[in-house]
């Protein structure tokens, strides 16, 4: 593997940086200052795409910008695994930020500066995780994006929004501090080191002679340590930080706070620990049924909830232990499939949120039980659900399935009945939840009083909702369809952890 | 107090003086100063002259302008020291040695190693940014305050310099007068109270210290700092003990470490800002110092036997610290309290005795003397805008002053050691002293560092947002609003000018601190070699003094 020392990840995560000082210059411009949401996210965006092709050759880009102590340093590598998540953030910010301006003057919002601001501070703690190259910059990152979506999540300044951001703080802050840092610091006094083996995911950083108790205690201790990821018993902020405006639940849940959390479990199981460590310890299998355990319950949760947003946030839950599911079985099939459903989830879970958002800007609804026969009056944002939810589901066609797949296939190299059957079960759970929303949408009859639309999709503020959330839904069923393009970085991923 | 000491042992001493005490000398540690001027004295004397001058001055403006003037030269003067620092060797460099009273071998011995270079570089670094926030602050005699903060830097950059025992002593508690006058004549309502029992703690520790020093002195002969080091095989471990305890109490009252630290709240909260800044940022790193100085160097074998203890007295410092920091409605007094925490961290640095920890423990002292310095800085800037220090007076002022909560964002994210910045180098450093030595000590400092972020977090939301609830759909602004609004004033560019500095030194220090890692990385493995080489002389009927059995069985066993 050819390892580049170049800026280009460097330029990929100064540019929201950038953007986000531009935002704050032009507070008083609404319009000069969404434009600079814009062009930041096209200019990361092709940065970020520009570098995915040397990595699909196998080669990676990195650049160490200072160093702190030795073996520790603030370093940046853009390879195969922080490109998928690179070019997910990038392009989602983007898309996000057309919508956003549907959005937040659909609704007359306040503090929008503010905003804008945190969103692209947000992208660029996520662009850093992305490329962090050693545990500590994924750590720094990690951290920048625990405070600067604070003020997201208590974006309307009431008093549920200071509860459920409050809660998203001592969730966050909380196991980040008390599990997350012992574990670096563990993982120093073991390796000397905190650089993640470049380019190799098969044997990880720990000596052979390393204590494989304290090993194990240093993985229990990173996978309680990353809530981002949400996984039971760790996931209850992920509800609560549902009172922020909808584009900020989207881009949460989407992209760059719980893809971050799951995107450093892959991170510190692959880079850290490595394949070869994980299977020798016995680490993989638990860690399975951990995920597992979180999926099942955290559907059946979801099936109770009548609040969309609520829905969409537990369906998060379990299906973000789908990716840490398909690493912990620790056969390549089962591997593609967990790092595939980063780049799926996120475009389709991007675009069931920002029509959970237009929904109620559109027609100020949340509640699942009051939208029947809403469908017929938002029919492009309703067919876009509706694809969405498919792809959560696993249909053929559409990108979810691609993640069964791999996963189903991996649950049989591993001959584990029981993970096969929890898959199974909730692909039904997922139908349940999401089927009957799309089926009342369309086909029950409308309420007593009648729904009545502030807008038309078609309105100034409705097309620059609806256009984003289409374009997602579209990504969904193209990559569905031509996998090639993330499979092929999948693969190069694979290779080096086998 | 210490002349009566020393004539009453005089007859003792002068008999063992022709022994041996002038057999060994230790000149052959110092470098002597290689510049142009004596640095050290010039640092020294310069605040003095500064402040003697400062009496032929009327007009008020003119003599803040002045001691601006005197505190910024002092700086410049003091860059030489870091820029000419010599980081291959442990020896004291640009070392003075003038003969002083030769009846008690008690010389003008000045010199710096890594660890004091650091301390005199951040003591002049702080100092002109005090003198910029009291500019409008203090009104009513400006001179006479001016010159206490003279005074006050001159005393501290001697007991960082002083290689003789007795030169220490003089300028440790020349300190304590001017501080003791800044609380008690320009501080807040209840100086009276908190200015005497600073004065007292202190006192009180340091005659212990007093008699420590005579006692090293009855038994060497000399004052002499590298040679009380040197001559450490000429100690019991009985008397080890004592002088380590002796030394205990004065440097844990000065930390301040956790049974001693109730004058630290008290004199934090009714100081001036500049006091508070100076408190926090120089003067608590005294006690520090001290402990790295003469504990670590001196009573080897004393430290070694007690380190579990304090580090057991450390680790209650931080959880206790950081606990009462919690519920405080005061932000001075939050920001005093976590100071309790942070330099239960140094402490607990120093004591871990392994590179990692000790060098960890210098990083603590640096970092928390800018970011609790800016911190108080912060609160010094509202306090000037509305007179209350607690937060429900001060809150929800994200909207009205955008750039003040920039400064003290940071500055907040410093405290708590938030990766990127001065605070978390030292706090992983000292983790990996800690998890190396024992995880279980290693999980109790984790929490230590949760609580400190818990405070920050909740002090930082609280002056961000509290009190602020918007009710959607009403956007109407009310008469409070606009005093509010006339309140809060943002930022005006002296306000700026001396958060700048701060902000600057946070991120330096924080991604990139290898240059003051150089500068002690020498100093401190010569005194891990030190403490390494120690051997302790501990047999089972020669345990030591009962009083510290009992100690360490306390904590430890």
């Amino acid at each position: 593997m050819e390892t580049i020392v170049s800026l280009k990840p460097v330029i990929a995560l100064v540019v929201p940086g950038v953007t986000a000082i531009l935002v704050m210059a032009f507070g008083k411009y609404p319009n000069y200052r969404e434009a600079c949401s814009i062009v930041g996210g096209i200019i990361a965006f092709v940065a970020v795409l520009l570098m995915s092709r040397i990595i699909l050759d196998g080669s990676c880009y990195e650049y160490e910008i200072f160093r702190i102590l030795p073996g520790i340093s603030l370093k940046l590598r853009a390879d195969s695994l922080g490109i998928i998540f690179g070019i997910i953030c990038t392009l989602l910010w983007l898309v996000v930020s057309f919508y956003n301006i549907g959005y937040m003057r659909g609704l007359d919002e306040h503090a929008q500066t503010r905003y804008y601001t945190s969103f692209a501070l947000t992208i660029f703690g996520a662009v850093g995780v992305a490329f962090a190259a050693n545990v500590f910059t994924l750590y720094m990152f990690y951290e920048i994006i625990t405070i600067v979506t604070y003020p997201l999540v208590a974006h309307h300044q009431d008093e549920e929004a200071y509860q459920g951001a409050r809660k998203y703080l001592v969730y966050l802050v909380g196991t980040s501090k008390l599990f997350f840092l012992p574990a670096m610091v563990l993982t120093y006094i073991l390796a000397g080191t905190l650089d993640f083996a470049p380019g190799d995911f098969a044997h990880g950083i720990f000596p052979p002679e390393a204590d494989p108790v304290l090993v194990t205690i240093t993985y229990v201790l990173y996978i309680a340590g990353i809530a981002k990821a949400a996984i039971m018993p760790f996931h209850n902020w992920l509800p609560s930080a549902m009172v922020a405006p909808t584009p900020v639940s989207a881009l949460l849940h989407a992209v760059a706070v719980v893809k971050a959390g799951v995107f450093s479990i892959s991170r510190i199981m692959l880079s850290v620990f490595g394949v070869e460590t994980l299977t020798s310890l016995h680490l993989g299998i638990p860690t399975a049924y951990l995920a597992s355990f979180t999926i099942l319950l955290a559907s059946v949760i979801a099936l109770t909830k009548d609040d969309l947003k609520a829905r969409l946030a537990y369906s998060t839950v379990s299906q973000l232990s789908y990716i840490i599911i398909g690493i912990a079985m620790l056969t390549p099939s089962s591997i593609a499939g967990g790092l595939i459903h980063i780049a799926n989830h996120a475009f389709s879970k991007i675009t069931l949120f920002l029509c959970a958002g237009t929904i109620f800007v559109l027609s100020g609804l949340r509640s699942i039980k009051q939208m029947n026969g809403l469908g017929r009056k938002l029919p492009v944002t309703f067919a876009a659900f509706f694809i969405a939810s498919l792809s959560m589901v696993g249909i053929p066609g559409v990108c979810g399935f691609i993640t069964k797949w791999y996963l189903v296939v991996g649950s049989i190299e591993a001959s584990r009945l029981g993970l096969l059957v929890v898959l199974l079960a909730s692909t039904l759970l997922n139908a349940a939840y999401f089927m009957p929303i799309v089926y009342k949408a369309f086909f029950e009859d409308e309420p007593e009083g009648q729904h009545t639309l502030t807008m038309n999709e078609s309105s100034a503020y409705g097309l620059f909702m609806v256009i984003p959330l289409l374009s997602t839904a579209l990504i969904s069923v193209v990559i569905g369809i031509y996998p090639g393009f993330f499979m092929n970085i999948v693969k190069t991923i694979v290779m080096h952890a086998f | 107090m210490w002349l009566f000491f020393v004539f009453c042992s005089h007859t003792y001493c002068s008999r063992r003086l022709s022994e041996n005490a002038f057999t060994v000398t230790g000149m052959d540690l110092l470098i002597l100063n290689k510049l142009t001027y004596p640095i050290l004295t010039v640092l020294i004397f310069m605040p003095v002259t500064g402040a003697i001058s400062l009496l032929f001055i009327r007009n008020e403006t003119v003599q803040r302008a002045w001691t601006f003037m005197v505190t910024l030269m002092t700086f410049a003067a003091s860059i030489p020291l870091f820029s000419q620092f010599d980081s291959e060797t442990a020896r004291f460099q640009f070392a003075e040695y003038h003969p002083w009273i030769k009846t008690f071998n008690i010389n003008y011995v000045l010199g710096v190693d890594g660890i004091s270079m650091t301390l005199i570089m951040l003591t002049t670094f702080i100092m002109p940014l005090c003198v910029l926030c009291s500019w409008k602050y203090i009104s009513a005699r400006v001179r006479e305050f001016m010159i206490c903060l003279l005074f006050i830097e001159a005393a501290c950059i001697g007991v960082f310099s002083s290689l003789d025992f007795v030169l220490f002593y003089i300028f440790w508690e020349a300190m304590l007068v001017p501080m003791f006058l800044l609380i008690a004549i320009w501080g807040g309502p209840r100086k009276a109270y908190a200015s005497v029992k600073f004065f007292i703690y202190t006192l009180a520790g340091s005659v212990l210290l007093l008699v420590a020093i005579i006692a090293l002195y009855l038994k060497t002969g000399t004052f002499f700092i590298p040679d009380l080091m040197r001559l450490r095989h000429l100690y019991g471990f009985d008397f080890q003990i004592w002088i380590f305890l002796a030394f205990f109490v004065a440097f844990a009252v000065k930390v301040p470490m956790f049974p001693f630290h109730t004058w630290l709240p008290a004199a934090h909260v009714e100081a001036p800002t500049a006091g508070s800044v100076v408190l926090a940022s120089i003067l608590l790193k005294m006690g520090a110092y001290g402990f790295l100085r003469f504990s670590l160097a001196i009573t080897t074998d004393a430290t070694i036997y007690l380190a579990p203890v304090m580090i057991v007295i450390s680790l209650a410092g931080i959880i206790y610290g950081g606990y009462i920091a919690l519920v405080q409605s005061d932000m001075k007094k939050l920001i005093a309290y976590s100071s309790v925490g942070h330099m239960g961290f140094a402490t607990l640095g120093i004591f871990i005795l392994s590179p990692n920890g000790i060098t960890g423990a210098i990083m603590a002292m640096l970092a928390h003397g800018i970011s609790t310095g800016a911190l108080f800085l912060c609160i010094g800037i509202v306090y000037e805008r509305t007179h209350s220090r607690l937060i429900k007076d001060n809150q929800g002022i994200a909207g009205l002053m955008p750039i003040y909560i920039f400064f003290f964002g940071v500055f907040c994210l410093a405290s708590f050691a938030f990766p990127g910045t001065c605070g978390f180098v030292a706090e992983i450093l000292i983790f990996f002293g800690i998890f190396a030595e024992n995880k279980i000590a290693g999980a109790v400092a984790i929490l230590g560092a949760l609580l400190a972020a818990t405070y920050i977090l909740r002090l930082l939301q609280k002056i961000c947002w509290g009190g602020i609830v918007i009710h959607h759909g009403n956007h109407n602004h009310d008469e409070n609003d606009l005093k509010r609004k006339n309140l809060f004033t943002d930022l005006n560019p002296r306000e700026i000018i001396y958060l700048l500095p701060l902000i600057i030194m946070v991120f330096w220090m924080g991604v990139s601190p290898g240059f003051i890692l150089n500068a002690v990385n020498t100093t401190v493995q010569n005194l891990v070699a030190q403490i390494n080489s120690a051997q302790i002389t501990v047999t089972v009927f020669d345990r030591g003094p009962f009083l510290a059995e009992i100690f360490r069985n306390l904590f430890w066993s």
